[in-house]
């Protein structure tokens, strides 16, 4: 018996890596096209990885990049796009600050209550795409775009001062947080420090593989994914599986902003990051929906965030990484659509090699290899 | 033996993971010689919007050219990237004063933190922030700006102006530092004519939506401000503000600018004819008055407040009809005494 199946690794590898390279020969053919050295900004991006601080600050940019991307991905796995991520995570996190900064409880009980604030608040914002879906048969993909607009609005309405607001000079916060739901980040010297919730993000990611590929939930989920007619003729419900792949991405994404909210910046304001959500689409289709595949990429767009504003000093523009952002999300779709097929032609050329043998179908391993 | 793999795959990432925890190599701001003399000049990070946007950034960078024509120095200007967190603010300031700038500063109140966690790790080095006064340290200058008193004298402009009695206010995004000209606005209206009645809108609940980039927001809102039968529109809305400024020539009624000269601008000169003022706001001046405090070795240090009294907020006076009106500029000036000496207090929300 085999113990690797190359034939498997050497598909799930070859599309991100042909995508980088495409990406990477690309972006250097734009720095060329405008009279830039193609190698020198490389170069500079990749000293920078060697710097412990910049290590630091793409380590946590990471660790909401893959949640954010997790939760892209559960949705992906069943043939849900869950645009919203972004509201849900941003509203997750600021009904987070809001609990955090009016209740005080030990630590112990402080933690839990605020993580658990976040995930109810990301579910319940995804749960309404998901009732409208399964009830009213509203596509997600519109509900939760909207759904993005109205959480910005909603965040805004919470931010007035007589609501949850604290002004704070020309920003908006909402009050600091209480010091019990503070997690203390491992110290990393001069460099900073990691958030703690660094260690959450790897839990999700372990969790997200568990219950994918060791429950029935996760096979049930995959099953209506691949095909929901097939799924539910053996018994799956559709709807309650719909329904409750959006309350789990909603849950998720809800923790994405919780690493720097409870690491660093204790508050909601104007300040916090944005748009992550979306990142976090681009991120899962590179992983390639693989908790560990999106580990890889979320550390590779961290990387290009946080070592591109160094090309500013050297007299390249920033935008290079946005660039190569851009370039590695189209260069992936096709690549992988590209790399499925060529693995779908080689698997028939073997079975019907083996058939013309009069081999029996079956009898050697001719699984699905080209999973999404 | 699938399951070993699967399991192999993710303890490998794991392991990969803990190995990338423990950060090695020294800090990108420590590499090199340590000592971060000044033997550079001035630098400036950008708010979002960056260069090019006619009006708040573009106002730092212009004392970044007058500081640097002046003193001959080297300077930069950075400009910050979508969605980027606190720490990378502080990385990039931290970076411009590890090269040797001072003073450095940060446009806009988004880089309050930032500018705190730079200025410990760098206490040589004057810093600066835009439309902050919460940092209390002593190499950080806070160069405020008392905009709602620019925008009480627009107030008193506009409701001299007015023949409908209904005037508009509208503002880019809806935060507190918006507020602050809406305020000001409203009671300078209300002082000099209480029947006027003030229309206001914001564009945007953040900025992330576009309300100080889209000059296609601020047209529409002016456009309807104007079919309500407002006959002077004042703009706090970086950009946008264009738009609002095309709506008002296009309906023939007055448009307020903001910030910088708009009637002077080249990229409004179609309209100029519909500029009654402008509300400005002298960033270039502050970031120049920093940059000359450091190169006569005295920084300027604490709040540092530009209002009608140091002349950084102020109207402007260049279209002629707005000028000449004698009647207009008595009332203007009188507010502006009032203002001065205290006798007029103006809210800032």
């Amino acid at each position: 018996m085999k113990k690797f199946d190359k034939e498997r690794v050497l598909l799930a590898v070859a599309g991100p890596v042909i995508a980088l390279a495409v990406a990477f020969v690309l972006s250097a053919i734009v720095l060329i096209a405008s009279g830039k050295s193609p190698v020198e900004p490389f170069a500079l991006m990749f000293e920078q990885l060697s710097f412990s601080d910049i290590q630091v600050l793409i380590i946590n940019q990471a660790s909401m990049y893959y949640i954010a991307a997790l939760a892209v991905a559960i949705g992906f796995r069943m043939n849900l796009f869950n645009i919203g991520v972004d509201g849900q995570y941003q509203l997750g996190a600021m009904m987070a600050a809001i609990v955090g900064a009016h209740m005080n409880l030990p630590a112990a009980l402080q933690i839990p209550l605020l993580l658990l604030t976040a995930v109810l608040t990301g579910a319940f914002w995804s749960g309404i795409a998901g009732v409208l879906k399964v009830t009213r048969g509203v596509s997600e993909v519109v509900a939760t775009i909207m759904l993005n607009a109205i959480a910005t609005s909603v965040i805004a309405y919470l931010w007035l001062p007589d609501v949850f607001g604290v002004k704070v000079g020309n920003n908006n916060t909402t009050g600091e947080m209480y010091e019990s739901g503070w997690i203390p980040g491992i110290p990393m010297g001069a460099a900073g420090e990691i958030y703690g919730l660094v260690l959450l993000a790897v839990l999700l990611g372990i969790g997200y593989w568990v219950v994918l590929n060791r429950t029935r939930f996760g096979f049930d989920l995959r099953a209506s994914g691949a095909s929901q007619t097939a799924a539910a003729a053996s018994g799956v419900d559709p709807k309650r599986m719909v329904l409750s792949a959006m309350l789990i991405s909603g849950g998720i994404a809800g923790l994405a902003g919780l690493p720097i909210l409870l690491g660093d910046t204790h508050t909601y304001s104007l300040n916090f990051p944005t748009g992550i959500g979306f990142l976090g689409i681009g991120i899962a289709l590179l992983g390639r929906n693989s908790p560990v595949g999106i580990a890889f990429a979320a550390l590779l767009w961290a990387w290009l965030d946080k070592a591109s504003p160094e090309l500013d000093f050297h007299g390249y523009d920033k935008e290079i990484a946005v660039i190569m952002q851009g370039l590695i999300v189209l260069s992936v779709v096709v690549s992988y659509e590209a790399v499925r097929e060529w693995g779908l032609r080689r698997q028939q050329r073997r079975v019907g090699a083996e058939l013309a043998a009069g081999h029996v179908l079956g009898a050697q391993n001719t699984k699905e290899v080209a999973g999404r | 033996m699938r399951r070993i793999s699967r399991i192999t795959v993710a303890g490998a990432a794991t392991a990969s993971l803990a190995l990338a925890l423990s950060a090695c190599g020294g800090t990108s701001t420590s590499a090199g010689s340590s000592d971060s003399k000044g033997d550079k000049g001035l630098a400036i990070a950008y708010d979002v919007g960056g260069k090019g946007d006619q009006s708040f950034n573009d106002a730092a960078y212009a004392g970044l050219e007058q500081a640097k024509k002046e003193f001959g120095y080297q300077t930069a200007d950075v400009e910050p990237t979508e969605g980027e967190t606190d720490a990378d603010k502080e990385q990039r300031l931290a970076s411009l004063a590890k090269q040797g700038y001072n003073p450095v500063i940060g446009v806009g109140y988004a880089y309050a933190a930032a500018i705190k966690g730079a200025s410990e790790k760098f206490p040589d080095t004057t810093f600066g922030i835009v439309d902050d006064a919460t940092i209390n340290s002593k190499n950080v200058a806070d160069l405020v700006f008392s905009e709602e008193q620019a925008s009480y004298l627009a107030g008193v402009a506009a409701a001299k102006s007015t023949k409908s009695n209904v005037v508009g206010f509208v503002g880019g995004v809806d935060i507190p530092l918006i507020h602050k000209f809406q305020a000001g606005f409203e009671q300078g209206v209300k002082d000099t004519n209480p029947k006027v009645k003030v229309l206001s809108q914001y564009l945007t609940q953040t900025a992330e939506e576009g309300g100080f980039s889209s000059p296609d927001k601020g047209k529409t809102a002016a456009e309807g401000q104007i079919e309500k039968k407002a006959d002077v529109v004042y703009a706090a809305a970086g950009l946008s503000g264009q738009g609002v400024i095309e709506a008002a020539a296009a309906n023939k009624v007055w448009a307020i600018g903001v910030d910088s000269d708009q009637y002077q601008q080249e990229a409004l000169a179609k309209y100029k004819d519909s500029i009654l003022t402008s509300a400005m706001k002298d960033v270039a001046k502050a970031v120049y008055n920093l940059a000359k405090s450091v190169e006569d070795g005295k920084p300027e240090t604490g709040i540092v407040r530009g209002d009608l009294k140091t002349g950084e907020v102020s109207l402007s006076n260049s279209n002629p009809k707005f000028a000449d009106d004698a009647e207009l500029q008595e009332a203007i000036k009188t507010a502006k005494e009032k203002i001065i000496s205290g006798e007029i207090k103006v809210k800032s929300s």
